[in-house]
């Protein structure tokens, strides 16, 4: 049974596939309707998540399908002690496909071992998130027409940052792919990220604490939040929370042509004063995402658009 | 120092000096009923000094185990005083259950019954990573 854990399983053709149905229905939101009528998605919360879970859940809706779940882990059996294992196989009853985040690196991974439906990753702790990297990539090639042969820097908490590593991931694997790392000393991408996807032969990396002197080269910038919630030490989240504030006199240097994506929540990482500039892509990113996830979902349950 | 030779049993030589009991603890040696002699640090005209290891009996030794301890321990195994096989040790590419993550954010550390799997990530730095969080343990 296909389960998607981290964004290496999916092939280049079956993102490609992805992309074609998302620009169908970008095109007619209409077109696939009905497609999983009488088909029903499970959410598995156990972490907040608003434009993930709401994705998922209008994704699923405008295909006909019905939603069940719980938001946050407080409304579920796992305040009892249930095991993520437990609480697939309850939820397989009731629903064909299932949309887990948990604040547990692997859980996804661990719960697709258990489950007799197939498992989507909606992001496990500072780990891995697919399905953002299916809306950055759609993103990415709508605004580009391509995703290879472009300079991506990745600016913010590259350690923690789920949706850098499953990028990183995902672009590695096209041609002529030159990433930028900005990101303080201490939140740089972790070593295993050098020693897979970073090593393929088609990309290169530098590393730079510095975004001003990097955004005259970018073609995509991709801003990241500090995340609070990773941190273990409440004092070093204070130090390096507001490294990095996106502003418009920043942007000076820039490309005219630069897109600029933030998976989202910000908090000042970006400030209000790029959201009007043409460039700010970030809430069209969200709106991709729920194409994409239209489109997985069609296609792990079976469903040929 | 002389030791018996063995006559049904095995013996781990060329352990890296020093490493003799970390291999006894792993190997859960202390729980066999028969003799297991530890020498160590003995001269060695390959290693310069190394630690040998022999179990006067006949015992299953899990070569994952032995090779993620000392992938240049060799394993030869003794039957009516003969030698019958010589195996040497390498890195495996996945081992099970013998360490465990210390990330504390792993699914590992909350949920009951999961396998503590691990996989070869890089070879030269002897380096092994968790299945599920991706956490880097060195061999």
């Amino acid at each position: 049974m296909f389960h998607l854990n981290t964004i290496d399983d999916l092939g280049e053709n079956q993102i490609a596939s992805l992309i074609g149905v998302a620009k169908r229905i970008d095109a007619d939101k209409t077109t696939f309707r009905d497609a999983l009528r009488y088909k029903t998605l499970a959410t598995l919360f156990y972490e907040a998540s608003t434009r993930t879970r709401l994705s998922f859940e209008a994704a699923m809706i405008e295909l006909g399908g019905s939603v069940i779940g719980f938001a946050d882990a407080s409304s579920s059996s796992a305040t009892k002690g249930e095991s993520v294992a437990d609480t697939v196989r309850t939820a397989a009853c009731y629903a064909d496909i299932i949309v887990m985040r948990h604040p547990k690196e692997g859980a996804p991974l661990a719960a697709s071992m258990k489950s007799p439906v197939p498992i989507i990753n909606a992001g496990d702790g500072g780990h891995n998130h697919p399905t953002q990297t299916l809306a950055d990539l759609f993103t990415i090639h709508k605004e580009k027409g391509r995703i290879n042969r472009l300079t991506v820097g990745l600016c913010g908490d590259l350690m923690f940052g789920r949706t850098v590593h499953s990028l990183i991931h995902a672009m590695a694997r096209y041609d002529g792919v030159r990433f930028v790392l900005i990101s303080p000393e201490e939140l740089r991408v972790p070593d295993y990220l050098k020693e897979t996807a970073l090593r393929h032969p088609n990309i290169s990396y530098i590393e730079t604490e510095s975004l001003e002197s990097a955004m005259p080269e970018l073609d995509v910038l991709y801003m990241t939040r500090v995340q609070r919630e990773r941190f273990f030490n409440e004092a070093d989240y204070v130090r390096l929370k507001d490294r990095y504030i996106l502003t418009r006199a920043l942007l000076h240097g820039a490309k005219d042509d630069l897109t600029i994506m933030h998976p989202l929540p910000r908090v000042n990482e970006i400030s209000v004063d790029v959201d009007d500039d043409p460039r700010a892509l970030y809430f069209k990113q969200m709106l991709y995402g729920k194409y994409m996830r239209m489109a997985l979902l069609m296609m792990m349950l079976g469903v040929t658009a | 120092m002389n030791i018996d030779s063995i006559y049904n049993g095995i013996v781990i030589d060329h352990i890296r000096a020093g490493n003799a009991m970390r291999i006894y603890r792993y190997l859960e040696l202390d729980k066999l009923a028969c003799s297991v002699a530890i020498i160590q640090n003995c001269k060695s005209d390959k290693m310069g000094r190394k630690d040998i290891i022999k179990i006067d009996e006949e015992f299953h030794v899990n070569l994952d185990v032995l090779g993620y301890l000392d992938p240049g321990a060799t394993v030869t195994f003794i039957r009516d005083g003969e030698t019958v096989s010589k195996r040497k040790c390498s890195l495996p590419e996945q081992i099970v259950n013998v360490i465990r993550c210390n990330n504390p954010r792993c699914i590992t550390t909350s949920e009951p019954g999961l396998d503590q799997v691990f996989h070869l990530s890089d070879t030269q730095r002897k380096r092994y990573r968790c299945l599920y969080c991706d956490a880097a343990m060195q061999a």
